[in-house]
Order: C-alpha cells, then sequence, then structure tokens
C-alpha cells in the first residue's frame, strides 16, 4: 500500500467507526458529564486519529527536545538532567522575619529565593504612605528603602543565590537596590543572578499594579533592558506573565496569545531603542498559569514555545538559538481554588502541577489549597510541595521528555492552540500591537467577556466545578489560617522617620534632581535611580520623581 | 413611579484583582439594577462620598489584598458619619471565615466569599434592600 | 432630613435623594421642583457629547478641578445607557473621575438612560434644576452621542461642547447630518496623539460650510490626559456665555428651557395617563378587536384619547 492508499483506507476506516458510534439511542446523550468543549471554546471530537493531524511535518513543527521549534522542550535530556525549580512564592511581613526564612531555607539546600512584596511596595508607594494602612507586610515584606534591603540579605552572599523579585511597575527601583546593596559588598552587577518580573502590559490588562501610563512604562523597561544587556548579563530582566490575564478569567488560547504579544511588544521596544536582539533575548522569560483541562493546558505549552521560536525567528530575526527558547515558570491556577471543602484543592492542584511538567515547566509553583480562603498556613504549604515532589519522584512522568508527543489528540490540540492564537495575535498586530491594543481596552475586553462567560456557565451548571455546583455538602469553616498583625504600618512608619533622620538630605536631594532630569531626557535611568537609592533616597521618593514626569496612568473601565 | 436599585461596587484596597467586583457588576446590570463602579484602589473616603453623592442602595466593597478588617468597617463609619447609614454594606473577596463575625459586628451586612453564585448575591440585594413605599 | 430645605442649603445627601426621587418619577420629587424652582436660573449649563473613547470623562474632571479650584461649585450629570434589555445600567463614568470626586464643591451624579433615546436620562433636566438651585455655579451635562438621534444635550445646555478624538475624523461626515449642528464648540481631545491636526482641519472644513449665527463654533485641541488646554475650553464656554447674553440669545434660551421643562413634565404625564388607560378591563376588548383586525390602531387610539379628556 502506498501513502495514498493508506490515507484512504484510514478515511474510509474512520467513517465507518464514527457512524457506528454516532447510533446513541435516543434520549441519551454522547456528552454525559460536561459540555466536551475546552476552557477556550474548543469542541472535543470523541476521538482522535492520524487524520486530524492534517500536514504536520515531524521534522518541521515538532522535531527533537532542544532543537527548532523547541515543541518539545528547550533542553535535549529535559528533567533526566534536573528536575524542574520547585519555587514556591511566598512572602512574610517583614525583613527581619524574611531574612530568617531565607536563611533557613538556605541551609536545606535551596538555591533560588522568590521574593513577595507587599502592595503598597508593588506600588512605589513607601510603608508611611497613608493608603498603604492595612496593607503593610499583608502580601508580601514591606521594602521601602536600601536599609529593608539590608536586612532582607544580611549574612546571605548575593553572589551565590539567585533572587527572583515579584516586581513590575517599580521594577527598575528594587533592582538598582540590589545592585546598590552587591555593590557595597563588593560584588558587580555582573555576578548577580535573578529575575524581575518586570512585566507592566499585564498589569494593565489583568493584575492593576501599574503605575505610569504606557509609553515611559516601556521606557523603563527598555532601560532595563540595555542596562542589564551590559553590566547584568546573567539577570533575567522580564518574566512576561500570561498567569495574571487567564487568572483575570481568559481562555487558555488568549492566554498564549495575549502573553506572547506582550512579549512582541517588548522585544520591539527594545529593538527600536537601538539593541541588538541577541543581546537580550535570551534573558527574557515566561509565565504561565496550569489551569484545570490537563491536556489542553499540556498543548498550550507545547504550542507557546513553538510559537515563540518562530516568532523570534521569523520576526525578529534572532540568530542565537538561546533567544528562540521560550523557557517559562508555571504557577497552579489560584482562581480554580473553592472556598468550598477546601481539600479538594489539593487534587486540583495535582492535575494543575501534572500539566505543567507534562507541558515541560522550568519551574513551579503549586498553590496551597486554603488560598481561596486566606495567605496560606505552613501546613497546607508543606502540602502544596510535596504534591510537586510525589510527581517528580513518585510518578515515574519526570523520566521521558515530553511524553505525550505524538498523541493525536495532544497534537492536534496543540495546532489548535496555535491557529487560534495566531489569529489574536494578528487581531492586536492590526490595531497596532500589545501597547495599543490595551490602550484601546481590546484585551481588557476580551479578558472581561471570557470571564464573564465562564461565570454564567458554571451559574447555569453547564460547567462542572465539584463542591460548589454540584456534590456540594454542608460547608465546616477551615480552621488553621494565617492571621497578619496590623499593627505594622505604626512600626514600618517609625522605621522610615529613624531612617530618614540618619541620611544625607543634601545627597538624597541631589540624587532625586538627577533622577527627575534623566527621566525627562533620553539617558537610561538605571545609574541615576542606584545612585538615588544608594543615597537611601526611598522606594516612595523615586516613584514620586518619576509619576511628577511621566504622569500615573488612568484606565477605562471595561465589562 | 419606576424604582431601580442602584448599586456601588467599589474596590478598597490596594490589590487590582477586579475579576470579581467587575463579574458582579454585569450580573448586576443584568438583573436590572444601575451599577457604579469605582475602579480599583479607592479609599474608604472615596467611597463613601461616592456612595452618598449617587444615592445609592447598596454598596458591594471586594478586596483580596486582606486588608477588608481595616478598610471595611471604615467605609460603614463614614457612611454613618454622612447620615447615609441606611445604605446596605455588603462586602467578598478573600475573606476568612474567622474574620466574618469581626466585619459583620462593624456594620457589613453580609460577606460573600469565593464560588458564591451570582444569583446568591442579587437575591441577596433584592430581598435586603429597603425600599420606601 | 428635609430634602427641599437640603437642596436649597446644598446639603449633598439631599441633592443626591432628591435626584433619585424624580429620576423615579416619585411624587415628592415634584414637590421639591415645586419648592426650589424659584432658586433656579443661576448656574450655567453646559453639554458635553461624543463618540465612547473621545475622553469625555476625564476632560469632564479637568474641567471640573479647574473650575473648583477658582472657588467655583460644579455639578456633574454623567449619561451612560442603560441595557434595553435588562433596564440595569453599568455607569463606569466614575473610574476616569475620582480626581475630583472628593475635592469639596464638585458632585457627580451617574445616570443611565432608562430607555429614552436621545442620549439623556429624562430626568436629567429636572436633576440639572436641583443642582442649580443647590447653588452649583456650574453644570455640565456629559452624554454619549455618536450619531443623529442623541443630541438631547443641546436641549439642556446653554454651551454644547462636541469632543472627539484624532482618527474619528471618518467620522465627521456621517455625523454632520447631527451632531456637528449642535456644537456651538468642537474640542479634539488626545492632541499629542497622532492625526490630531487632521481631524481639526476636517472638523474646521465641514464647519464652514455650514456657518451662519453670528458666533463661529472655535475648533479647541486639548489633551484632558496631560491637562493641557483646559483652561482654553472654560475661556471659550465663557466667551459663548458672553456672546449669548450680548446677542439677546440667552433669554431666547431659558424660554425655551422652560418650555423643555414643562413639556417634559406633559409627556410623562400623558404617557401615565395613557398606559393606565390601556390597562382598563374595557379596552382589553377593544385590544382584541385591533389584533382579530376588527378595528385598528388609530381607531382605537382616538377613542382612548378621547375618553382620557373627558375624564379630566
Amino acid at each position: 500500500m502506498d501513502d495514498k492508499e493508506r490515507a484512504e483506507t484510514l478515511k474510509a476506516a474512520t467513517s465507518k467507526w464514527q457512524r457506528g458510534a454516532d447510533k446513541v439511542p435516543a434520549g441519551k446523550t454522547c456528552k454525559a458529564y460536561s459540555d466536551c468543549t475546552t476552557s477556550s471554546g474548543i469542541d472535543v471530537k470523541l476521538l482522535y486519529t492520524p487524520e486530524d493531524l492534517g500536514e504536520m511535518d515531524y521534522m518541521r513543527d515538532i522535531g527533537f527536545p532542544g532543537e527548532y521549534p523547541y515543541t518539545r522542550g528547550y533542553q535535549a535530556t529535559m528533567y533526566r538532567g534536573r528536575l524542574w525549580t520547585m519555587r514556591q512564592y511566598a512572602g512574610f511581613a517583614t525583613v527581619e522575619e524574611s531574612n530568617r526564612r531565607y536563611k533557613y531555607l538556605l541551609n536545606q539546600g535551596q538555591t533560588g529565593l522568590s521574593i513577595a512584596f507587599d502592595l503598597p511596595t508593588q506600588l512605589g508607594m513607601d510603608a508611611d504612605h497613608p493608603l498603604s494602612e492595612g496593607e503593610v507586610g499583608k502580601v508580601g515584606v514591606s521594602v521601602s528603602s536600601l536599609a529593608d534591603l539590608e536586612v532582607l540579605f544580611d549574612g546571605i552572599p548575593l553572589d551565590q543565590v539567585s533572587t527572583s523579585m515579584t516586581i513590575n511597575a517599580p521594577a527598575a527601583v528594587l533592582l538598582a537596590m540590589y545592585i546598590a546593596l552587591a555593590r557595597r559588598k563588593g560584588i558587580s552587577a555582573d555576578k548577580l543572578n535573578g529575575t524581575i518580573q518586570n512585566d507592566i502590559l499585564k498589569e494593565y490588562s489583568a493584575r492593576g499594579t501599574y503605575i505610569y501610563p504606557p509609553a515611559p512604562s516601556m521606557r523603563i523597561i527598555s532601560d532595563i533592558f540595555a542596562y542589564c544587556s551590559k553590566e547584568a548579563p546573567n539577570w533575567n530582566m522580564i518574566s512576561i506573565s500570561g498567569y495574571h490575564m487567564r487568572e483575570a478569567g481568559c481562555t487558555a488560547v488568549q492566554e498564549v496569545a495575549f502573553t506572547l504579544a506582550d512579549g512582541i511588544a517588548y522585544v520591539d521596544a527594545a529593538v527600536k531603542a537601538g539593541l541588538d536582539v541577541d543581546s537580550f533575548a535570551a534573558r527574557v522569560s515566561f509565565f504561565f498559569d496550569a489551569h484545570n483541562n490537563l491536556l489542553e493546558e499540556v498543548a498550550k505549552f507545547r504550542a507557546a514555545r513553538r510559537m515563540w521560536a518562530r516568532i523570534m525567528k521569523e520576526r525578529f530575526h534572532a540568530k542565537n538559538p538561546k533567544s528562540l527558547m521560550l523557557r517559562f515558570h508555571t504557577q497552579t491556577a489560584g482562581c480554580t481554588l473553592t472556598s468550598q471543602q477546601p481539600d479538594n484543592n489539593v487534587v486540583r492542584v495535582t492535575l494543575q502541577a501534572l500539566a505543567a511538567v507534562l507541558g515541560g515547566t522550568q519551574s513551579l509553583h503549586t498553590n496551597s489549597r486554603d488560598e481561596a480562603l486566606s495567605l496560606p498556613s505552613e501546613d497546607s504549604v508543606r502540602i502544596a510541595l510535596r504534591t510537586q515532589q510525589i510527581i517528580g519522584y513518585e510518578s515515574g512522568v519526570a523520566d521521558t521528555v515530553d511524553p505525550l508527543a505524538g498523541s493525536y489528540f495532544v497534537e492536534s490540540m496543540t495546532n489548535r492552540i496555535e491557529e487560534e492564537a495566531l489569529k489574536y495575535i494578528a487581531k492586536i498586530d492590526e490595531l497596532g500591537g500589545a501597547v495599543k491594543a490595551i490602550e484601546r481596552g481590546f484585551i481588557q475586553q476580551e479578558i472581561q467577556n471570557s470571564s464573564y462567560q465562564y461565570q454564567l456557565e458554571i451559574e447555569s451548571g453547564k460547567k462542572v466545578i465539584v463542591g460548589v455546583n454540584k456534590f456540594q455538602v454542608e460547608n465546616k469553616p477551615f480552621k488553621n489560617l494565617m492571621h497578619i498583625d496590623s499593627a505594622l504600618y505604626e512600626k514600618r512608619h517609625k522605621e522610615l522617620a529613624a531612617m530618614k533622620s540618619h541620611r544625607d538630605a543634601a545627597k538624597v536631594e541631589a540624587a532625586l534632581a538627577q533622577v527627575k532630569a534623566v527621566a525627562g531626557g533620553d539617558a537610561n535611568l538605571m545609574p541615576a535611580i542606584i545612585d538615588a537609592v544608594d543615597a537611601y533616597a526611598t522606594l516612595g521618593e523615586v516613584c514620586d520623581v518619576l509619576r511628577s514626569v511621566f504622569g500615573e496612568y488612568r484606565p477605562d473601565a471595561s465589562f | 413611579m419606576e424604582q431601580k436599585i442602584r448599586v456601588l461596587v467599589a474596590k478598597p484596597g490596594l490589590d487590582g484583582h477586579d475579576r470579581g467586583a467587575k463579574v458582579l457588576a454585569r450580573a448586576f446590570m443584568d438583573a436590572g439594577m444601575e451599577v457604579i463602579y469605582t475602579g480599583i484602589r479607592r479609599t474608604p473616603e472615596q467611597i463613601a462620598e461616592v456612595a452618598v453623592q449617587e444615592d445609592v442602595d447598596v454598596v458591594a466593597l471586594s478586596c483580596l489584598s486582606g486588608a477588608h478588617n481595616t478598610l471595611f468597617p471604615k467605609v460603614v463609619d463614614l457612611l454613618k458619619e454622612k447620615g447615609a447609614d441606611d445604605i446596605l454594606v455588603m462586602g467578598g473577596g478573600v475573606i476568612p471565615e474567622d474574620d466574618i463575625p469581626f466585619l459583620k459586628e462593624h456594620g457589613i451586612s453580609e460577606v460573600f466569599g469565593p464560588g458564591t453564585p451570582l444569583a446568591t448575591c442579587v437575591d441577596y440585594i433584592r430581598s435586603h434592600v429597603k425600599k420606601e413605599a | 432630613m428635609d430634602v427641599k430645605l437640603g437642596v436649597l442649603a446644598g446639603d449633598t445627601r439631599a441633592v443626591a435623594r432628591a435626584i433619585t426621587w424624580v429620576e423615579n418619577g416619585d411624587p415628592r420629587g415634584a414637590e421639591v421642583i415645586r419648592g426650589v424652582y424659584a432658586s433656579t436660573g443661576r448656574a450655567y449649563i453646559v453639554g458635553l457629547t461624543g463618540s465612547p473613547g473621545a475622553g469625555k470623562s476625564t476632560l469632564v474632571s479637568r474641567l471640573a478641578a479647574l473650575l473648583a479650584a477658582r472657588g467655583q461649585k460644579v455639578g456633574i450629570l454623567a449619561v451612560d445607557p442603560s441595557s434595553p434589555f435588562s433596564g440595569g445600567a453599568i455607569l463606569g463614568d466614575r473610574v476616569r473621575m475620582f480626581d475630583v470626586a472628593l475635592t469639596r464643591d464638585v458632585y457627580i451624579r451617574s445616570m443611565g438612560t432608562r430607555g429614552a433615546l436621545g442620549g439623556l436620562n429624562r430626568a436629567t433636566r429636572m436633576a440639572a434644576r436641583i443642582l442649580d438651585a443647590a447653588g452649583f455655579d456650574w453644570i455640565f451635562v456629559e452624554t454619549v452621542g455618536a450619531g443623529q438621534a442623541e443630541v438631547d444635550v443641546h436641549d439642556v445646555a446653554y454651551t454644547t461642547a462636541v469632543v472627539m478624538a484624532p482618527g474619528m475624523g471618518d467620522d465627521i461626515q456621517a455625523m454632520k447630518a447631527g451632531i456637528m449642528e449642535i456644537g456651538d464648540l468642537f474640542i479634539i481631545n488626545k492632541a499629542d496623539h497622532d492625526g490630531a491636526d487632521r481631524t481639526a482641519t476636517q472638523v474646521e472644513s465641514v464647519l464652514q460650510l455650514s456657518m451662519t449665527t453670528g458666533w463661529n463654533p472655535p475648533v479647541l485641541k486639548v489633551s484632558a490626559e496631560l491637562n493641557t488646554g483646559i483652561d482654553n475650553v472654560v475661556d471659550t464656554i465663557e466667551r459663548h456665555h458672553t456672546h449669548l447674553v450680548a446677542s439677546g440669545k440667552l433669554d431666547a434660551l431659558k424660554i425655551r428651557m422652560a418650555k423643555l421643562d414643562v413639556l417634559e413634565i406633559l409627556k410623562a404625564r400623558l404617557a401615565d395617563m395613557m398606559k393606565q388607560q390601556l390597562e382598563q378591563p374595557a379596552v382589553q376588548v377593544e385590544l382584541e378587536k385591533v389584533a382579530s383586525k376588527q378595528s385598528d390602531p388609530y381607531s382605537l387610539a382616538d377613542i382612548i384619547f378621547e375618553q382620557s379628556w373627558r375624564n379630566t
């Protein structure tokens, strides 16, 4: 039989089988438990066969791990070489407490620190700002000046750890503090390892912790890219995040599309600012969500990897293979956690974590079962970490690379997600790119619509959420929750006042004036910000100076 | 005479997670109510003042940053100061069970956690808004 | 709370409640209007209209901030469409007005259109009277006006400003028949964006064709976002005010406003009366005849109309 005959035989056999399977007795349905569509509204068929792969070419579309287009993963050996990094994002209210915890973790053999900041810090406000009341130390550590960072990293060798900071709008200031601190310890920036999230676009479209309007924000980011590619070549200067858009309610397809569109905007801005794409693209990383639909999620990760490789090669003509590789961190979907029967969340997190691992993630955060109720308790955090360890050490899924490749369904879904996401990217290109699309509210509106749709499907029972709209029980209150002292605001007030009384006021003033001057011109902002924080100018002071030059972002509301 | 229920959907606190607030706003609109939305990061002072200017029947507060114990009661107190204590104040977001009695003592009429069906919130408003005859 | 006295004293809660009453058609609203109408006529009412996305809310909040800084009291009535299906509405203008929300002497009220066509709510006129009586110096009525139908704002304001953004120039030809005719001034917002000059030129060229009345509607370029050109808008409104006074048009306008105030009330009353008539048991029989084509809607309307007059 030649290929053509084979294809025809398959086609005939498939359609014959299909006719048999379609003979469902009257009154019954072939969708007994769900509507069989994915989060992206893709209809899932009863059966997938080689026919569903169409014109797919193994070498062109799938290839080998560590080789273009990286569908199967960016490393040849994947988890055989090393398991993914189990990186639990955590914030502790005070710098002292956090420092103790970091030292403990380092003594336990962990080499990566992941810092969660509280909301005032994330918004470039000092802990003594009136709006900080009730918020200081709530969702992470409160940092207002270099003095805080000195305590936070006391006794920690900055040249031997990798530090991940979840910080966006004021990322330049926090990075500047880290560099200034290292410099005082005799460590130059090129010895530093770590990541800043630094992804402002998703703040506008989903997460809400923005400060300045898009144009100056993009300029700050390009300045960070330029500075790091020269002075801190090991620093991961951005983690482009689909996570928060997914959490805000978008679909898997939209998550891929909007994240990569944001990525295109950042690369574009840096290239337009005069950087060679290969000088920075290898330090660009990504951050995705792992949601409930296991196989759609696996396909999503694979599609994203392939798409980014093609975008970087075809659109930006990157030459360095490392520039083409999409490396990503994953967090399980916080929005899927239910306050009803919270122990069920352990199972959800397990399946989501499995999707991330089967999709080839580089690092993973697993959520705790009680996060729909409060910040997680220690017991719950431990179960979440154990979940990763059980997948890694007991389940066997890490033993071979990209184990689901070649599944008719998974490959077909990978293709489909790529196709649909490309349509969105084309639409965003048409609007003038991600920045313009956000300014016009397009991305926000798309997310909003999906989110409302999802909620309506749950309410109508079309989508089943176990324990919420089916299999409910009387809710028992969940005990052992974590509480944070609200008196922190006062404590931080006093600390800041004391710090300010000891610093050289004239030096601070001069350094802030310099930041203002540079912000009004074209030069790179980073050196001036480093000098300012080195003189103990506070986070709020530096951000206020930038606010005075750049203005503040005022969103339109979309519903 | 045609009375419409007017609801202020407000986000006190610094978190930017407005998914829940916006979904609720849409559900209230679909239920025939007039919804005024504040946008994120509003102070209790702003929220109370807007509630009075807009003469709303309900203030629906959403906070996911953990600052609810500080911020929600403040809104209630400020409304009282302005002589607007007839406005129904309800809360939602990530709120631990243990905090609910405290919030209720401080004038929050009901607290709705994640996963509350939209219809529950809508029905709650319909049955609790004091409409003058 | 005595709402009438509260309104006259400028009390926020009383003003807000009075507006709710007139919006709901509550008889107490009519009582308040009777009691305060003599104190109206001092406020200057400005209408702002334009397509969604033109930046009207931000602009109006900048205008309010500027005027408040000059010691003026400013009231804003922001009208957004209600859903024709549920009757509900999401009134989102506030999101962009928070800078002035706490400024003393600025009052903002969001209104849904509640089924009215023309871009206004049926109670917007009376809400403006309440703000006027409460001592507001300026009243801005902000509404979406995208085409020929949504021009009612012109009937509530002394000066009407049409707000546009760059890139909307292509709509101008389509707008010519409606919204272009109501503008006493045209504001090209987002003047820092590409295409602002082109849009301004397009507007000017259309205006030259339709110009007649002794007032040349100026075309202003501003950026509400960057807060530039706002004082020029205020100056222009004041110039237009002076022009209306000098030309005697303002007095004519005030008579027209009075007429429209009465008309609005009459329309509401008649509509209520007719709706009641339609619910009468006797009318049901007649309706069935219309449905089965033994009668026609005009004949039945004539009967009902005559009977209503006889009853009153």
